[in-house]
C-alpha cells in the first residue's frame, strides 16, 4: 500500500510541512527533510521550484527564486533525492507546476519518482480533468497518488467528481486566497469546513493555506485528518535555518 | 481543417485551460457565459454603438501610396492608431467591460506591458464608472511613462509588478493572483489573445472587428475581400488575431506573424518565441513559450514593451506549427528604421510594435499587383522619449 494511505489511515490528526526544494541553500534539501522527520511531522512536500508560481504568495515565490538562483532543478532534486528512502520512511509528496514536469517528460518524471520512494503529486496547474483523460494511467503505472485542490468557492458537484478520480486525500484550501496570504480562520471557514466534512467523501481531507500555529492547526483538524503549512515554515527557516525543527513543530502540535 | 478554436478550447494541439483550482469558478463562469451573453442582441448593439461612437470604428483602410511605390507593391494599413486611446486594444476592453457589467462584476484588474492595454481598460473603467487597478513590470512603469499618467489620470490603480523580470509575464502573474484573492466581485480583463480558454477565443472574437471592416473596406477599393498578404506584429497577438479572424481558413490569403527579435535571435535578447520557445506551459495556456530546458520561464527582451512577452497565444502556436502563417522576426534597429521610415513617407508614427511589422518590407520581395493589408495596430505617441533618444532627435 501507497505510504499515503498508509499514514492516513493512523488515528492521529496529521501535520503535514511544504517546504522549497534548496533553500536557503541547494543542498539544504535532504537535511531538511531528515530534520522534519525526526521533528514529528507525518508527512512532508517537497516544493519543486518554478519561476512562475502562479497560486502563490511572496514568501513562496521569493524562496522559488532564491531556489533558482541557488541552481535548483528537477534533474538535481531526483539527485539529491536517490538515498532518501535509506534514512526517511514518512510519505513524501513532490509538490510544482507543471511545466517543467512536461519538460522533463511526464512519464520520466513519474517513473524517477517510484525509483526514488516518492509518494504522490501535488501540481496546482494540472486540471483534474486533464489529468483523468491524459495522464492518470501514468500515474498509475507508477505507484504515484495526484492529489487534488479545492476551494470555498469550489461547487459540490466538482468536490464528488474530484472525489471520485481521488485515491489518497484532497487537499482543502481554507479560502479564495495564494499561500500565505491569510492567517486565521473566521466562521467562513468553519462553515466550509463543516460543509465539506458532512459531503462524506470517500477521501479524508487536509487543510491548507492560512495555518501557522496550534490555534490554526487545531480548527483546521477539528473535521479534517490533517493539515499543511508552507508559508510560516519558509519564514521560520529563513529566520533560524533548518536544524532543530522540533522548536517550529512542538508548538503547532501543542507539546 | 479548421485553424480556429475547437469546442474543447484548443487550436490544435495549443490551448485549453491549465489553471490552479482557485480560478476554477471564475473561468467556469466565463466560459459558460461568454458566447451566450456576447451574442445576445442588447449586447451587440452596445458593443458596436459604443465602437462607433466612442471608439471611432471602422477605423479607415488607408492605401499607403509612397509606401507602396517604394516597395513597389499595394500596401494598405489598417488604421487600428486612429481608435480612440490610440491602438487596437481598446476593441477588446469595450467588450470586456459590456461582459463583465452583465456578469455582476464591479472591480477590474488587468495586466499591462506598453500600458495600452492599460490605458484601454482604464478608460472603459472609467466610461462605465467602475473600479479599476492595472499590474505593470516596474521596468515597463518607467519606459512607459506617458501611459502610467494616463492611466492615474483615468482614475485607475496602477500597482507595480516586483517579481521576476518586472515586465509583462509578472504584470500578468500579479493579477491573476489578485484575481485568485478576489474570485467573486473582480473580472480580469486580460489584454491579449493569452491565458487560459475562453480569453484567447473571447479576445479573438472582440478583435475580429477588425478583420470583417478590411473584408468590405477591401471590397470597396480593389473588389475583393481578399488580400493576398495579411501582416501584423505578435507580441501575444490580439491585434494578428483580429487581422487574421476572418481569414483564418480561407488559404488564398496569406498569413505574416511578426515577432520581436530584440537585439538578434542568438544574442540572448530576444522575445521571437516561434524561433526560441518551446510547448509548454504559460498563463494557463499550453502554446509556445520561452523556457530553459528545466520548463522555467525565460526572460525575452525587446526593445517595444508590448513585444516582450515570452509566449505567443495558443492559436498563432498552431498557425505556426501548421505552417498557415510564415513568421518572420524582425530586430530592434530593423524596427526603428522602418518606424521613422513610415513617419517619413506617409506621415503617420507608428507604435514601436507596429514599426515591427513595417519592417518586412525591407526582409520580404512582394509583387508589384500583390495587395497586402497590415495592420496598423498603434500610433507612437507613447514612444515618442524612445524614438527620440534612439535617433537622438
Ligand atoms: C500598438 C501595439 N501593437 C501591438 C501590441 C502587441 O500586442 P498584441 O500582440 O496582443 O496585439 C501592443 C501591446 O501592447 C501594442 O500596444
Amino acid at each position: 500500500m501507497n505510504r499515503i494511505n498508509q499514514k492516513l489511515q493512523e488515528d492521529k490528526k496529521l501535520l503535514s510541512i511544504y517546504f522549497t526544494a534548496g533553500y536557503p541553500n541547494i543542498n539544504d534539501t535532504v537535511n531538511t527533510i531528515q530534520n522534519l522527520e525526526k521533528s514529528g511531522v507525518d508527512m512532508i512536500e517537497i516544493g519543486l521550484p518554478f519561476s512562475d508560481p502562479l497560486a502563490d504568495g511572496p514568501t513562496i515565490q521569493d524562496s522559488s527564486t532564491r531556489a533558482l538562483k541557488n541552481g535548483m532543478t528537477s534533474e538535481l532534486l531526483f539527485q539529491q533525492l536517490k538515498d532518501i528512502r535509506k534514512t526517511v520512511s514518512i510519505p513524501l509528496i513532490i509538490m510544482g507546476y507543471f511545466n517543467p514536469m512536461l519538460q522533463y517528460g511526464v512519464e520520466a518524471f513519474c517513473k524517477k519518482c517510484q525509483e526514488i520512494g516518492i509518494d504522490g503529486l501535488i501540481i496546482p496547474d494540472l486540471p483534474v480533468d486533464v489529468y483523468h483523460d491524459e495522464y492518470k494511467s501514468t500515474f498509475d503505472k507508477y505507484g504515484l497518488i495526484n492529489v487534488f485542490l479545492i476551494t470555498p468557492q469550489t461547487s459540490e458537484e466538482r468536490i464528488r467528481y474530484i472525489d471520485s478520480v481521488s485515491d489518497g486525500f484532497i487537499y482543502m484550501v481554507s479560502s479564495a486566497s495564494t499561500t500565505g496570504a491569510k492567517s486565521g480562520f473566521g466562521d467562513e471557514q468553519e462553515d466550509y469546513f463543516t460543509r465539506v466534512s458532512n459531503m462524506n467523501l470517500k477521501n479524508p481531507q487536509i487543510v491548507g493555506f492560512g495555518i501557522s500555529n496550534n490555534d490554526t492547526f487545531t480548527q483546521a483538524t477539528k473535521h479534517a485528518k490533517g493539515a499543511i503549512i508552507g508559508s510560516a515554515f519558509i519564514k521560520y527557516v529563513t529566520a533560524n535555518g533548518i536544524e532543530n525543527l522540533e522548536h517550529f513543530t512542538s508548538p503547532i502540535l501543542g507539546k | 481543417m479548421s485553424y480556429n478554436i475547437n469546442d474543447k478550447g484548443y487550436y490544435g494541439e495549443f490551448g485549453g485551460a491549465y489553471i490552479p483550482e482557485m480560478l476554477y469558478p471564475n473561468i467556469e463562469e466565463l466560459r459558460q457565459n461568454y458566447l451566450k451573453i456576447t451574442a445576445e442582441e442588447s449586447f451587440q448593439k452596445e458593443f458596436h454603438r459604443l465602437l462607433k461612437d466612442y471608439v471611432g470604428r471602422p477605423s479607415p483602410l488607408y492605401f499607403a501610396k509612397r509606401l507602396s511605390e517604394k516597395y513597389n507593391t499595394k500596401i494598405y494599413l489598417k488604421r487600428e492608431d486612429l481608435n480612440h486611446t490610440g491602438a487596437h486594444k481598446v476593441n477588446n476592453t469595450i467588450g470586456q467591460i459590456l461582459l463583465a457589467q452583465r456578469l455582476g462584476k464591479t472591480r477590474i484588474i488587468a495586466e499591462t506591458g506598453a500600458g495600452q492595454h492599460g490605458v484601454a481598460t482604464a478608460t472603459v473603467c472609467a466610461l462605465m464608472g467602475i473600479e479599476c487597478v492595472v499590474y505593470m513590470g516596474e521596468v515597463d512603469i518607467a519606459r512607459q511613462a506617458p501611459n502610467v499618467a494616463r492611466m492615474k489620470m483615468l482614475g485607475a490603480k496602477v500597482v507595480p509588478a516586483l517579481s521576476g523580470s518586472r515586465t509583462l509575464k509578472d504584470a500578468t502573474n500579479e493579477a491573476m493572483r489578485d484575481w485568485i484573492n478576489n474570485p467573486v466581485n473582480t473580472h480580469y480583463i486580460v489584454g491579449s489573445v493569452v491565458g487560459p480558454h475562453p480569453y484567447p477565443d473571447m479576445v479573438a472574437r472582440f478583435q475580429a472587428v477588425v478583420s470583417e471592416e478590411i473584408k468590405n473596406q477591401l471590397l470597396e477599393k480593389e473588389d475583393t475581400e481578399n488580400p493576398d498578404y495579411l501582416i501584423a506584429c505578435v507580441g501575444g497577438g490580439s491585434n494578428a488575431a483580429g487581422t487574421y479572424y476572418h481569414y483564418l481558413d480561407n488559404t488564398d490569403v496569406n498569413i505574416i506573424a511578426v515577432e520581436a527579435a530584440g537585439k538578434g535571435i542568438d544574442t540572448g535578447e530576444s522575445a521571437a518565441t516561434s524561433v526560441l520557445g518551446k510547448e509548454g506551459i504559460i498563463h494557463g495556456s499550453k502554446t509556445l513559450l520561452m523556457q530553459t530546458g528545466d520548463g522555467q520561464i525565460t526572460e525575452p527582451y525587446s526593445i517595444s514593451a508590448g513585444l516582450d512577452y515570452p509566449g505567443v497565444g495558443p492559436m498563432h502556436a498552431n498557425l505556426y506549427k501548421t505552417g498557415r502563417a510564415e513568421f518572420i522576426s524582425i530586430t530592434d534597429d530593423e524596427a526603428m528604421t522602418a518606424g521613422l521610415e513610415l513617419s517619413q513617407l506617409e506621415g503617420i508614427i507608428p507604435a514601436i510594435e507596429t514599426s515591427h511589422a513595417l519592417a518586412v518590407f525591407e526582409h520580404k520581395t512582394f509583387k508589384p499587383e500583390d495587395i497586402i493589408v497590415l495592420n496598423l495596430s498603434g500610433r507612437g505617441d507613447k514612444d515618442l522619449q524612445n524614438y527620440i533618444d534612439y535617433f537622438k532627435l
